[in-house]
């Protein structure tokens, strides 16, 4: 219990991924908590990565966590970006309006 | 002793934000448990040796994603309140499928264990930490072996960049803008007139 293993941390892992999953599911209308859900489980992927790479004496994990967090950071940009846009052509953020613009 | 308590306390506060970020009635108030979150994520980080990363982690996502979140949240007028009438419905389905995501993880886990040869599949070895610092053991590696992947990071970041000023600029008609070269070929017959105005009259 208190010698902390890699098992720890893929359980905390783990949790974060399941809660980000369970955040998509719950929160359909709004788009801003889905993309905060998708950094949730971004970054369960980057615990993981790290704990690996810290337990297995590889630095190969810490160098792909930090490429994940510069995809992550432009995907938040565009979301937002395209959330913006969105918002101010139809007045809401509800993601079930979003078949309606038509291509 | 000292790091079990340190990895259980990041670790509760990370997962007990992390609830929040979802269960939030107001989306500032996720933003700011991410946030949370995030501080906590880096906490664990430095748990495990990464120290680069968890700064990282810190600047990178608290510094400027959560806060362009921040502000997109409090920039758009938007009613909160319409967009959660409907989680009442998806909480069976949603808990439903986060058990069997968590069951499959738990039975993935109870299952799992590193292979024999794991040691010599590692492609750059940590150097001892006494020796050499994190953030220069992970340059030493980035700049070099992963060199190509850190130009392609580079290029994502101006894709991105670029793709996030063309959705959101937009020409406002109505709005006098400054035209440098309207203002220089401007010649002097175009900008004033010379009338002969006779005594008592107008123009």
């Amino acid at each position: 219990m208190m010698e902390i293993g890699i098992e720890h941390y893929l359980t905390v892992a783990a949790m974060l991924f399941t809660l980000g999953v369970f955040g998509i599911f719950l929160n359909r209308k709004n788009v801003i908590i889905i993309l905060l859900s998708v950094e949730l489980i971004l970054l369960s992927v980057n615990i993981n990565l790290v704990a690996f790479s810290s337990y297995m004496g590889d630095l190969v994990g810490q160098v792909f966590t930090m490429l994940i967090l510069t995809v992550a950071a432009a995907e938040a940009s565009i979301g937002l970006a395209i959330l913006v846009v969105y918002f101010r052509n139809r007045g809401s953020i509800a993601v079930e309006d979003i078949h309606l613009m038509k291509g | 002793m000292i790091v079990a308590i340190c990895f259980y306390i990041f670790a509760a506060v990370l997962v007990g934000s992390a609830v929040m970020v979802v269960f939030s009635k107001n989306p500032v108030h996720s933003v700011l448990f991410l946030i949370l979150a995030f501080f906590n994520a880096a906490g664990l980080f430095v748990l495990l040796g990464a120290e680069f990363v968890a700064m990282i982690l810190v600047i990178v996502y608290v510094g400027a994603v959560a806060v362009m979140f921040l502000f997109v949240v409090m920039m758009l007028d938007i009613n909160f309140t319409e967009l959660r009438k409907g989680v009442q419905d998806y909480l069976p389905i949603g808990l439903l499928i986060g058990f069997i995501l968590l069951a499959e993880i738990a039975a993935i886990a109870g299952g799992w264990s590193m292979t024999d040869g794991i040691a010599t599949t590692i492609t750059s070895a940590t150097p001892p930490a006494s020796e050499v610092t994190n953030t220069d053991a992970i340059g030493r590696v980035l700049y070099t072996d992963y060199i190509f992947l850190f130009q392609v990071a580079g290029l994502i970041l101006l894709v991105a960049m670029i793709g996030a000023i063309v959705l959101t600029h937009r020409n406002r008609s109505g709005v006098k803008k400054q035209d440098i070269g309207k203002q220089v070929r401007r010649r002097r017959h175009e900008a004033y007139e010379a009338v002969k105005v006779k005594p008592g009259e107008g123009i």
